[in-house]
């Protein structure tokens, strides 16, 4: 059974139809790319697995979209519930003004964990994962604004993980960052797979090519290909797709 | 045209100006060989080393694209084919340049004209120089049907070849003073084979480029049913998963 499902995904900004039957199946432990040129619905196909959709105005879906086979936009889903199991990484690193510690340990206390022997081991394990222990097990009660700006996102990857989500949504996580973070990112991505379903957005085709397993290309609303990654940067089956990551669409 | 466009082009200007100086290696070597012409024989071997500096300068290219383009898709093939075909373009001036010492290693003025018309050596140079050209002209019209039409021609090179080694033992025996020129002919007519593989070579890089079919190593039928427009038994590129179709090495 596929991990994340969707099934004729119809998303609307208003009158503005943003996703235009969207249908395609993510399995558990693969890292998949969305690609495609600006204003295509990639982000907002992403954002709808963890419900951040739900708080813009006027906006509304129409089709099936399923964690586990469970539609998590039925009524009897809790969207914090369903958040713990789905993180997310943003563009820009936004470390909350915190220690580093607190900032991991954020989304425990607020999910009501009170046990500092457990906070503390899950936030060294988290910060594991996500290749930044080393880097600050000395400075844990310093501001997470003195780190740089690679360390901040992997900070932010720590948090996310620091509640244990099945799926990680990473939404151009290394955009803002050089290419020494940028590498370690995409390292970091590799690793994670073998315990969580990572879904990125990515501008950078490189990127794409580099970390994920499978590539979906996304135009003007639609989903135009989705297939293996090599497949997708070798011999695309569509000539749009072709197109966008040759550079000569449009 | 965009800065990758003009790189792209630039490149491919370069390979055509390889193809067509290795091109007037062969014909000329043809000329030097159906006529005993040192002249033209020493000056096969002169241009050799225009044809290895060619070589270096389309690697280079090549290497220049894919370090500052990172192409992708149909960008990745050429540059991918490209490689291998000025490889294979190099090799094939090797044997112009071969077959050029051959002519110069001849003690007689000319060759037994009755024996060349036995080994049908002018028909299989012409059509070794027809693959050639259709390698170059598939490329220019980036037509893959066309490409595919070449492993058909091979197919008379390796007959002419085949036949070639009775024939001349039996000129042997019977003119046992033509032994070296005999085996200075048998020579070259391997040269000429083994352009007429190159070309073949030259011919599925083409495909591999247009079509993302792999025809290497797919054998006869499959080849022909390429040129038929049929896919069967042609691979086509695509990503080989360890659970599924990774290629597995023969064992050595």
């Amino acid at each position: 059974m596929s991990k994340l499902a969707a099934k004729d995904i119809h998303f609307y900004y208003g009158d503005f139809e943003a996703l235009k039957g969207i249908t395609m199946e993510m399995t558990a432990h693969t890292v998949t790319a969305f690609i495609g040129p600006s204003g295509c619905g990639k982000s907002t196909f992403l954002r709808l697995f963890n419900r951040m959709n739900d708080l813009v105005d006027g906006s509304r879906m129409t089709g099936l979209l399923s964690m586990d086979g469970e539609d998590i936009y039925a009524r009897n889903i809790q969207v914090d519930e369903l958040r713990k199991k789905v993180g997310m990484v943003f563009q820009r690193p936004n470390p909350f003004p915190k220690s580093i510690f607190e900032n991991v340990a954020y989304g425990l206390r607020v999910n009501g964990v009170k046990d500092s022997g457990f906070i503390a081991s899950r936030v060294e394990a988290s910060l594991r994962a996500a290749a930044l222990w080393d880097e600050v097990k000395d400075k844990l009660r310093q501001s997470a604004f003195s780190l740089s700006g690679g360390q901040q996102q992997r900070l932010c990857i720590a948090r996310a993980l620091a509640i244990e989500p099945s799926v990680v949504l990473m939404d151009e996580p290394a955009s803002a960052l050089d290419p020494i973070s940028t590498a370690k990112i995409e390292e970091l991505i590799f690793e994670l797979k073998k315990d969580y379903t990572i879904v990125i957005v990515t501008h950078n085709m490189q990127q794409a090519a580099r970390v994920s397993d499978k590539t979906a290309f996304f135009y003007l609303g639609e989903l135009i290909e989705y297939d293996d990654t090599k497949k997708i940067f070798l011999n695309p089956r569509v000539e749009a797709t072709q197109n966008y990551i040759t550079g000569r669409f449009g | 045209m965009k800065h990758q466009e003009k790189e792209s082009a630039a490149l491919r200007k370069n390979i055509g100006d390889m193809w067509s100086l290795v091109q007037s290696q062969l014909v000329l070597a043809g000329e030097a060989l159906f006529s005993v012409n040192k002249d033209q024989a020493t000056e096969v071997i002169t241009r050799e080393k225009r044809v290895n500096a060619f070589e270096l300068l389309v690697e280079s290219d090549c290497e220049n694209y894919i370090a500052l383009f990172n192409p992708v898709a149909i960008d990745l093939r050429l540059m991918l084919s490209l490689l291998k075909i000025n490889t294979n373009l190099e090799r094939i001036a090797d044997f112009a340049e071969g077959i050029a010492r051959y002519v110069m290693a001849f003690e007689k003025p000319a060759i037994d004209p009755e024996l060349l018309l036995k080994l049908r050596l002018h028909s299989m140079y012409d059509e070794m120089l027809e693959m050639f050209n259709l390698t170059r002209l598939s490329l220019d019209r980036e037509d893959s049907r066309l490409a595919g039409s070449i492993f058909a021609k091979d197919d008379v090179l390796d007959e002419i070849n085949k036949a070639a080694t009775p024939i001349l033992a039996d000129h042997i025996r019977n003119h046992p003073d033509q032994v070296m020129e005999c085996l200075y002919l048998l020579s070259i007519i391997r040269k000429i084979e083994r352009v007429g593989d190159h070309c073949n070579n030259i011919a599925e890089e083409i495909v591999f480029y247009l079509d993302a079919k792999i025809l290497k190593h797919a054998g006869t039928a499959a080849r022909e049913a390429f040129w038929r427009g049929e896919d069967a038994g042609v691979t086509n590129c695509r990503i080989l998963r360890e659970d599924s179709d990774t290629p597995v090495p023969p064992e050595s």
